[in-house]
């Protein structure tokens, strides 16, 4: 039924459907082709005995067709998949095509290195990052330089930080005792407060605050190191400026958009008196009664625990003192 | 009522009465300014309601309402906040940071980098090789208990993108970088000492903002040393963050100088990525569309 012979003539004198025809030789397209050449011994149509090895999903197989299975097209491939370790895969080569042609082994072989080889650099490019070209848009960059020296302008970087520092010293978030501040200035401020506060109406706590105030500034500005109790009224303010002094917390996010901005372009501004306002910035940041209010008089200790404890029973806890106290030491004279 | 220049003929002429008019519209324009400023002086409450109603029409003004803006007091935000990938460090971790560039970094790409050394503490520059992907150098840092990793990409031999991976769970996030000034081409910039900055976050308004907020803060030792008096800006205006160092003085209580230590640089949001950098599989908080920026009115910070 199935001549080898008759086939072969057929394929290579008639027609076959596999065949390319190069320069350099023919060559066949049939997916069992071992080698990819189109003659009489490695043509797998025309051999009723053939083995080859092939790739299907990631998996190698060993394929191998026998004269015995010819009358069965269907099941007429036999398939083994291969072990993933390639001396165990050469291995099961070796026991299935044991009485094979040896030229056949040895091509079964090479293709099978061939394949791994394959996979494991698809392998390595799956594991890779793809680099993929973006295109610079044009309009786009322009566009946000643009905005982006507009937004600057908008900023007032310098106004808007100097605002920032100059909150931040008056709402004592740098301590009682702040380092980063010049004695005068910060008697000045101390004193702005104590007048604020005679100015209202002033409370016993206040005036305790006060005298404390006095007695940490007693011998020609020498600080002592003092420790102040506070009343349960500032405990929860406190808090608020520990946050502030350990980092970022929430609160210091500002977001008020109702800022004073006064940029270059301002929808739909006139002729103002804008420009005139430009250097109030910093006197505005003065008339913020609730930042004021927040501490009426003198310092107050930033020492939770210590606060804490004095609702107790009579103070403790000296521990504390000894951060602070060490800090002193490191304040040199401006 | 002034004349129309424009229906003069003579060119010459059109031009002469042209700048007549201007320098008269000024002269008046500073004659009332300076009446004004006396009046003024005289009744501050004057001037008081002069602000109070001349307020100038800007963008900022303008912003559209946006449900993501976090309100001062907002409970549920600040709860959220508490239990976020950040909320290690602002209980008092000390954050260690790697920065490196892409594979073959240029001299400018590297110089900027060192800036950045100057400017972070903790913070580690190393140099790229070829053998490894961002992946793998994320887990290296991840076992190495860095808090944060920053990834300076360039093109044209010029850095262009910084990429900031928080460690070890994420979120990451993607900047494009420009207008870079190194801390020397400052004109009149001070030195930098080594003390810790204090930090000051501005503006940052949206839940958006307080991540990417809350990223940079990550950044930075929680306690800063105030002797050093130096101050890191990071300043959101209509979503371009400006970065900024300075060295400041207090002069009196009303009046503080600064005077910039550098780098300045500005960066813009590109997109945030829930977990570690992922660029396949990666889940995309934001991106940033160009089709977002129809409106000048809207932001997202």
């Amino acid at each position: 039924m199935n001549n080898d012979g008759i086939v072969w003539e057929v394929l290579n004198n008639q027609f076959c459907s596999f065949k390319v025809k190069t320069d350099l030789g023919n060559l066949c397209r049939h997916q069992y082709n071992l080698t990819g050449r189109c003659n009489r011994k490695e043509c797998p149509l025309a051999n009723s005995k053939y083995a080859t090895v092939r790739e299907l999903r990631g998996r190698i197989y060993l394929c191998m067709k026998t004269a015995e299975r010819a009358h069965t097209p269907a099941a007429q491939w036999e398939r083994i998949e291969l072990p993933k370790n390639f001396a165990q895969a050469v291995e099961e080569i070796d026991k299935h095509l044991l009485y094979w042609p040896n030229w056949m082994i040895h091509t079964c072989k090479q293709r099978l290195t061939k394949i791994t080889q394959y996979l494991i650099r698809m392998r390595k490019f799956k594991l890779k990052n793809k680099h993929t070209l973006v295109p610079i848009k044009k309009k786009l960059e322009r566009r946000e330089k643009s905005r982006e020296v507009r937004a600057e302008a908008a900023a007032r970087l310098d106004q808007s930080i100097e605002k920032e520092l100059l909150e931040r010293l008056r709402s004592k978030a740098y301590g009682d005792q702040p380092l980063n501040v010049n004695e005068s200035v910060w008697k000045e401020i101390l004193q702005g407060d104590a007048i604020e506060a005679e100015s209202d109406v002033t409370t016993e706590d206040e005036l305790e605050d006060e005298e404390e105030y006095e007695q940490e500034y007693d011998a020609d500005g020498n600080r002592v190191a003092t420790e102040f109790v506070s009343d349960d009224s500032d405990a929860d303010d406190s808090e608020d400026d520990m946050e502030d002094m350990m980092g970022m917390p929430a609160s210091e996010f500002s977001t008020d958009e109702d800022e004073d901005e006064d940029d270059d372009d301002d929808i739909g501004e006139g002729e103002s008196e804008g420009d005139e306002d430009e250097g109030d910035d910093s006197d505005d940041s003065d008339a913020r009664p609730a930042a004021k209010s927040k501490r009426p008089a003198g310092p107050t200790t930033r020492q939770k625990p210590a606060k804490r404890t004095k609702k107790h029973g009579p103070r403790v806890e000296i521990e504390y003192e000894t951060e602070p106290a060490s800090k002193d030491t490191m304040l040199t004279n401006w | 009522m002034a004349l129309a220049t424009s229906d003069i003929k003579n060119k010459a002429k059109r031009e002469q009465i042209l700048a007549k008019q201007r320098l008269e519209k000024g002269k008046a324009q500073r004659q009332r300014r300076k009446e004004l400023k006396k009046e003024e002086a005289a009744n501050p409450e004057l001037r008081e309601a002069r602000l109070r109603e001349n307020v100038p029409a800007t963008q900022e003004n303008a912003r559209e309402f946006d449900e993501a803006v976090v309100a001062a007091a907002d409970e549920e935000v600040a709860q959220e906040e508490g239990d976020d990938e950040f909320a290690q460090y602002f209980s008092g971790q000390t954050p260690k940071v790697l920065v490196t560039t892409t594979p073959n970094a240029g001299r400018k790409t590297v110089s900027f980098v060192k800036e950045l050394v100057s400017v972070i503490p903790n913070l580690e520059y190393i140099k790229r090789g070829k053998k490894f992907e961002l992946q793998q150098i994320i887990q290296f840092c991840r076992g190495r208990d860095y808090t944060d990793l920053i990834v300076v990409t360039e093109d044209h031999k010029e850095p262009t993108h910084l990429t900031l991976v928080h460690l070890p769970e994420g979120p990451t996030a993607h900047f494009r970088l420009t207008r870079i000034k190194g801390g020397k081409e400052i004109l009149g910039h001070a030195r930098a000492t080594s003390h810790y900055p204090e930090l000051i976050l501005n503006r940052f308004s949206t839940r958006l903002g307080h991540t990417i907020g809350r990223m940079f803060a990550a950044l930075f030792p929680q306690v800063p040393e105030f002797q050093g008096r130096q101050a890191v800006t990071f300043h959101n205006q209509r979503d371009y963050i400006f970065f900024r160092r300075h060295r400041y003085v207090f002069k009196n209580s009303k009046r503080v100088d600064l005077q910039e230590i550098g780098p300045r640089f500005t960066l813009k949001l590109r997109w945030l990525q829930r977990g570690l950098y992922d660029p396949a599989n990666g889940e995309y908080e934001w991106m940033y569309k160009a089709d977002l920026e129809t409106s000048r009115r809207r932001v997202f910070l």
